[in-house]
């Protein structure tokens, strides 16, 4: 079975809502919508205290290329905009709606008909895209229509449609492949036609035996596209990880899958996009995953952009006694959040609520030099070396070390056997090297 | 419920810890250790004890006067260091040859770098080869291994396998006369043959070995690059020769062969990180080690050859960086 050679881990797996079918979760009282939940620049908003607001309607307008469309998720009234906590740990402007009954847009299909006349053509798609702000659901939100834009000189051989979610405890794409399995196929012939090209590969971790087999049924009624089972490692889900699973082709540091004639989209894009184009409906709700040891009932649900967390973990079963961590994401790259105050936006791709014997690190102990973070990294990097570079503030060995070619995927610091923060130190790297870097291109 | 914690990803952390891993590598020595009993008898257990004793005792001492750190002997690494010394070392040895191996190893090889991790050379090496130049004569008689099942041990003792050859072949004796003072490969690979405690049985020591490879311990590239350069080397002196040189499974089977490849030169704090470093070292001891036997003074050339390639693990971490991914 293909998986990619260079390093890796195994985490506990802990798919504990894998059989939880996906619930529709109630609309709360009030949604806070963050104006910056994709990657690039914030959206401007376009609407002002007071208005009346349908759900599906443009409330944020994209400001630059690498920008999104932010659409209400709610009808109602909008309550102000104001700077509020979101999983970042950072206040971020945002527009607060108070919630009244639920009336949407016209222009959104609501049936729940399969359509799978794809009447768009190549630029109509991605400029339907960018209208109803899709955004990446893997977790990155790079918006989608910006992978869609191919530049003169490139071909695209194959779109990648990523079904490994490889962060344990997280299940939401995992229901979705078993429960919107032909949307996403749809989605995925729409993406095949939005970039020329005639063959997808759906890469999907054999710990999903039932989502391999259930898709492979259907794929047989979609031309050009094929699913490929991977042996389980993390982080298979990293984009340039899951090409060199599925292709053997190695993208270049520094460069973007296009360059190896990949574009790689996550499955709930792909369903996203299905909606999107087939029935006019805006990004505004998307699966998560609600989920931990000590939860009562681990469950993933549709939630409306902008529900407060803590809906989600009530309509969970409420908060076990022993919460040491809310975590917006997997165990291995989510974010600990501040509060169970903070939105679902378009990248949360689940809440994990860790027990506090599992919360808190272990005291870090001296370096044994074992090279085990050397032979976990998935880019081939030394992790020891560049960590222990950076909390000398030796920056120019830092990235002469390749500190750039790291994808925080955790692997070193998750391996090593003296707990040393290894992550914490490369990021601070990352983080002084890519100034140094800007500073330098500026000259 | 109390206040949520805050730290940045990764949010969970593997099995492995560092007492892990010492505690394996002390597990991994027990079949040697139980095969030294078996031919050396309670002095066997005396060695041991002694060493380990010993090695606790000044990794406690240096922490708490030199380095002033949290205590760190029950971190296991202090044990291997003594299980290690101890199986360097002939089973008559007196017992305070021992605690002065234990003072340097332990002292020298390691706490005057700062204590683990910190080491250039591997401790117990550092230990054996000071006590070898220091005490010559103690260090190379050794008692002839007979198990306990045969009565009290006597005293006698002799040269171990390598000795015999070469004093032999020094004095002008032919392969085959030599050969047939030496017990058998068998013989060698199951135990039973004179020398420092951890060397009478290969057997024991690859069972460690295998054990190791399967606890993640060690990885596969440092032995099998020793054993297979020493393999390749020797016998293309072998095939030339085979009048003046010995067979190839001579010198895999005999002395510290076994013992150093698997316990010595795996040693993670003064071998190098990447693959193609490790290959490397692991084929500079294998040629050393030959070049001592075959040409050196000494008898045996694995510790001299293990010590020199530690001085470089270094410059091999700077010269054998890992595979890149997308860089190639």
């Amino acid at each position: 079975m293909q998986t990619f050679k260079l390093g890796g881990v195994h985490p506990p797996e802990n798919k504990l809502s894998a059989e939880s079918v996906i619930e529709t979760l109630a609309i709360p009282k009030q949604v806070i919508v963050p104006v910056g939940q994709q990657l690039g620049a914030p959206a401007t908003p376009v609407v002002n205290r007071g208005d009346e607001v349908k759900v599906g309607q443009l409330i944020a307008k994209a400001s630059g290329f690498i920008s999104a469309n932010i659409h209400s998720p709610v009808s109602g009234k909008v309550f102000k905009i104001d700077n509020v906590y979101d999983a970042s740990g950072f206040r971020r402007p945002s527009i607060i709606i108070n919630v009244e009954g639920d009336e949407w847009l016209d222009t959104i299909d609501r049936s729940d008909d399969i359509d799978a006349e794809i009447k768009l053509n190549q630029k109509e798609i991605v400029n339907k895209l960018n209208e109803m702000g899709i955004v990446g659901l893997g977790g990155a939100t790079f918006p989608s229509y910006v992978k869609l834009m191919i530049p003169d000189g490139k071909k695209v051989d194959y779109l990648i449609i990523n079904g490994v979610e490889c962060e344990p405890y997280l299940t939401s794409d995992h229901r979705l492949m078993m429960e919107k399995g032909e949307e996403m196929l749809i989605g995925a012939t729409i993406l095949m036609k939005g970039l020329n090209t005639d063959k997808a590969m759906v890469g999907i971790e054999n710990n999903k035996p039932d989502a391999i087999e259930h898709l492979k049924k259907l794929a047989t009624k979609y031309k050009g596209i094929s699913i490929h089972p991977l042996k389980v490692k993390y982080p298979q889900g990293g984009e340039k990880q899951l090409i060199k699973a599925l292709t053997g082709r190695e993208v270049p540091s520094g460069k973007l899958p296009l360059e190896v004639g990949c574009v790689v989209n996550n499955v709930g894009t792909a369903f996203a996009v299905y909606e999107a184009v087939q029935k006019n409906k805006p990004l505004f709700e998307r699966v998560v995953t609600v989920t931990g040891k000590s939860i009562k009932k681990p469950s993933n649900f549709m939630v409306r952009v902008g529900t407060p967390v803590k809906d989600l973990i009530e309509a969970a079963n409420g908060l076990p006694e022993d919460t040491g961590k809310i975590i917006s994401g997997g165990p291995m790259m989510g974010k600990a959040v501040l509060n169970a105050g903070i939105p679902v936006v378009k990248g949360t791709s689940g809440i994990l609520l860790m027990p506090e014997n599992e919360a808190k690190r272990a005291e870090p102990n001296t370096c044994i030099r074992c090279g085990k973070c050397v032979s976990v990294c998935p880019m081939g990097l030394e992790p020891f070396l560049i960590s222990k570079s950076a909390k000398l503030a030796k920056f120019d060995v830092v990235e002469k070390e390749m500190v750039m070619d790291c994808i925080e995927c955790g692997s070193c610091s998750y391996t090593c056997p003296s707990n040393i923060p290894l992550l914490d130190y490369i990021r601070l790297g990352k983080n002084k090297v890519g100034q140094i870097i800007r500073n330098r291109n500026q000259k | 419920m109390s206040l949520l914690s805050i730290s940045a990803s990764p949010h969970v952390h593997g099995d492995n810890s560092v007492k892990k891993i010492m505690w394996g590598v002390v597990i991994a020595m027990v079949p040697a250790m139980l095969v030294s009993i078996y031919y050396f008898g309670l002095d066997a257990v005396r060695v041991t004890l002694i060493a380990v004793a010993a090695s606790l005792f000044f990794e406690w001492l240096f922490q708490k006067i030199l380095i002033k750190g949290p205590d760190t002997y029950m971190d296991g690494s202090a044990v291997i260091t003594g299980v290690l010394l101890a199986f360097n070392v002939p089973s008559n040895l007196p017992w305070w040859i021992i605690v002065i191996g234990a003072l340097v190893a332990i002292g020298m090889g390691k706490m005057s770098f700062g204590g683990l991790g910190k080491n250039v050379f591997n401790p117990a090496l550092v230990g054996r080869v000071f006590l070898l130049v220091s005490f010559p004569v103690q260090m190379t008689s050794w008692p002839k291994a007979s198990p306990i099942t045969d009565g009290i041990a006597d005293a006698i003792t002799g040269p171990t396998p390598l000795g015999i050859v070469k004093e032999g072949l020094d004095a002008g004796l032919t392969i085959e006369q030599v050969m047939a003072q030496v017990p058998s490969f068998m013989q060698q690979f199951i135990g039973g043959v004179g020398g420092s405690l951890g060397e009478v049985s290969a057997l024991a020591l690859l069972l460690g070995g295998f054990y190791m490879l399967w606890k993640k311990i060690i990885t596969w590239e440092i032995p099998v690059s020793i054993l297979l350069t020493v393999l390749v080397f020797s016998g293309i002196f072998w095939l030339i020769d085979p009048t003046h040189y010995v067979n190839p499974l001579f010198h895999l089977l005999t002395g510290g062969m076994m013992l150093g490849a698997i316990f010595m030169a795996t040693d993670m704090v003064s071998s190098p990180m990447s693959r193609n470093g490790q290959l490397v070292f692991g084929v500079g001891i294998g040629l050393i080690t030959v070049v001592i036997r075959m040409w050196g003074a000494y008898p045996e050339g694995m510790s001299f050859a293990i010590l020199l390639m530690n001085g470089v693990t270094p410059l091999l971490n700077n010269a054998f960086k890992p595979k890149r991914f997308g860089r190639n």
